[in-house]
């Protein structure tokens, strides 16, 4: 189980993060939405100690990841695996290196072992035979799913996923809403996914928080979100901005 | 001015102290930590072997002509059989260990920090620790042992080069009677020359592993921050490499009783 109590973070003057508290339970699926520059990420990144708060706690079963070190944070970082916004390959590895980089630094297999199991991983996320290849030679979702495979392969408990269908085509986006469910149900994982795209929050999330001026403004099942009439709410959902009444 | 003065002051304050902790972190890890062999091989390659040409040219160079203006200078003094000894002792002492050092800041410094601050823009150090691998037990540890493992031969490389240059400018260029000048340069020149040049080599490949890595690891933003990180990384190592190897001439010296 994951718990965030009264986080608050700010970089410089600028406040992202402002008494957020909510719990997210073993084996849910929880999108978390909200406007770009919104906190998203940043709050992402606090659930697996890559950034720290100003205050407030982060609890992964039961133990508070705000008082550890970078060290104590490596243990319990296996149980993590995270998808970035941008990939984030090791540009210097091929496709296969960069998936058993896990396996390789903290598993004790055996080249076979770690070669079927990239293998097979790889076939998860509909990539066969793309061992070999730089990410350079890969298209932004191959990318995506790249990431995907190496964070999958040492199978964690909870998934992180930051923003996985931004800047890709509808149908590719499908597809990794798809791989994305797959992956939730035949491995049992906890999945957390930022993203503004609202088809992908409908479908992949069994529940929904949505940021908004610094705090958590929603926290309730999509059904709920997609039907509320609240301003806001309805206001992101439909994708309306407020338009400028001079353009000079 | 003051208010701008202060802020300096207090920024490499502040950044003295964070590679002070990263040193510690380091060390910390080297000691601990099972080294990954594959990972200190091909740093050690691409510090030590990928160095080769500026190393070998830049050790030829200097001997040739610090033989020359030796020659020159103790030709007028009718001492020219004393000028390999200077060379020799030069290389041994000074030279070596800090030209190969400028040398290996400007190539594997800037090419460090830029690989480094390369994977913090892109996010790949953050990707390190969610695979739960510490940046500084994957990425410092291996560069600085290398590093340490690698300047010292490089300096005996450009050492051996620069005496040898030095010879062949003597003997050939300049007509110097080869034995004599042997001699003299093996009678001037001691072991603990080299062994001042060689712990200075591996004290300067620490410096320039860690500046280089801590400039990458902490780079700022964007393609200008990776930019600015190369550039800080080589000059910052090269002046500390300079500072350095006034103290160390002075403590060494007088620990092997030469001053």
């Amino acid at each position: 189980m994951i718990e965030v109590r009264n986080l608050q973070k700010s970089f410089g003057a600028q406040k992202i993060l402002d008494d957020v508290s909510f719990q997210i339970e073993h084996g849910e699926s929880v999108v978390i939405i909200g406007r770009s520059g919104g906190g998203k990420s940043v709050l992402l990144k606090h659930i697996i100690g890559l950034l720290q708060p100003d205050s407030g706690d982060v609890l992964v079963d039961g133990e508070n990841i705000v008082a550890m070190n970078e060290r104590q944070l490596l243990r319990v970082r296996r149980k993590f695996g995270m998808v970035f916004q941008g990939a984030a390959l090791f540009d210097s590895m091929t496709v296969a290196e960069n998936v058993a980089f896990g396996l390789r630094r903290h598993d004790h297999f055996t080249e076979a072992e770690i070669t079927k199991r990239v293998a097979q991983v790889l076939d998860i996320v509909d990539l066969p035979g793309t061992e070999d290849k730089n990410p350079a030679e890969l298209s932004g979702g191959m990318r995506k799913r790249v990431g995907l495979a190496r964070a999958i392969i040492y199978e964690p408990q909870i998934v992180l996923y930051d923003e996985p269908t931004t800047g890709l085509d509808p149908i590719v986006s499908d597809s990794i809403d798809k791989l994305m469910i797959r992956v939730r149900d035949h491995l049992k994982v906890t999945s957390i996914v930022v993203t503004h795209d609202m088809r992908s929050a409908r479908r992949v999330g069994n529940h929904v928080l949505m940021l908004h001026d610094k705090k958590i403004y929603a926290n309730c099942t999509p059904e709920s979100l997609f039907a509320s009439q609240d301003p806001i709410v309805r206001q992101f959902v439909d994708g309306v901005a407020d338009a400028k009444e001079n353009l000079f | 001015m003051i208010t701008f003065a202060n802020k300096r002051v207090v920024h490499v304050l502040t950044e003295l102290g964070q590679i002070a902790l990263l040193t510690k972190e380091v060390i910390a890890s080297a000691i601990t930590f099972k080294v990954a062999w594959r990972d200190l091989l091909y740093q050690i390659y691409f510090i030590g072997i990928k160095s080769q040409s500026v190393v070998l040219v830049t050790g030829a160079f200097t001997g040739m002509v610090l033989s020359a203006q030796t020659y020159f200078q103790f030709h007028k003094v009718k001492m020219d059989t004393a000028s390999l000894a200077v060379v020799s002792v030069s290389m041994c002492s000074e030279l070596g260990p800090v030209l190969t050092a400028l040398m290996v800041a400007g190539r594997v410094g800037a090419a460090i920090a830029a690989e480094l601050g390369t994977m913090r823009v892109t996010e790949q150090i953050d990707a390190l620790r969610t695979l739960a691998t510490h940046p500084i037990d994957y990425l410092v540890v291996p560069r600085m042992l290398a590093a340490q493992i690698a300047l010292p031969l490089l300096t005996v490389e450009s050492i051996v080069v620069g005496i040898g240059s030095g010879y062949l400018v003597c003997v050939h260029l300049l007509g110097i009677e080869p034995t004599y000048l042997w001699q003299n340069m093996l009678h001037f020149s001691h072991d603990v020359d080299l062994v001042i040049g060689l712990v200075k080599a591996f004290i300067f490949g620490g410096i320039i592993a860690l500046i280089s890595c801590y400039k990458g690891l902490t780079c700022g933003v964007g393609a200008e921050g990776v930019g600015q990180a190369t550039t800080e990384a080589v000059v910052y190592s090269s002046i500390t490499i300079l500072i350095s190897n006034f103290f160390l001439t002075l403590v060494m010296g007088k620990m092997v009783g030469q001053l």
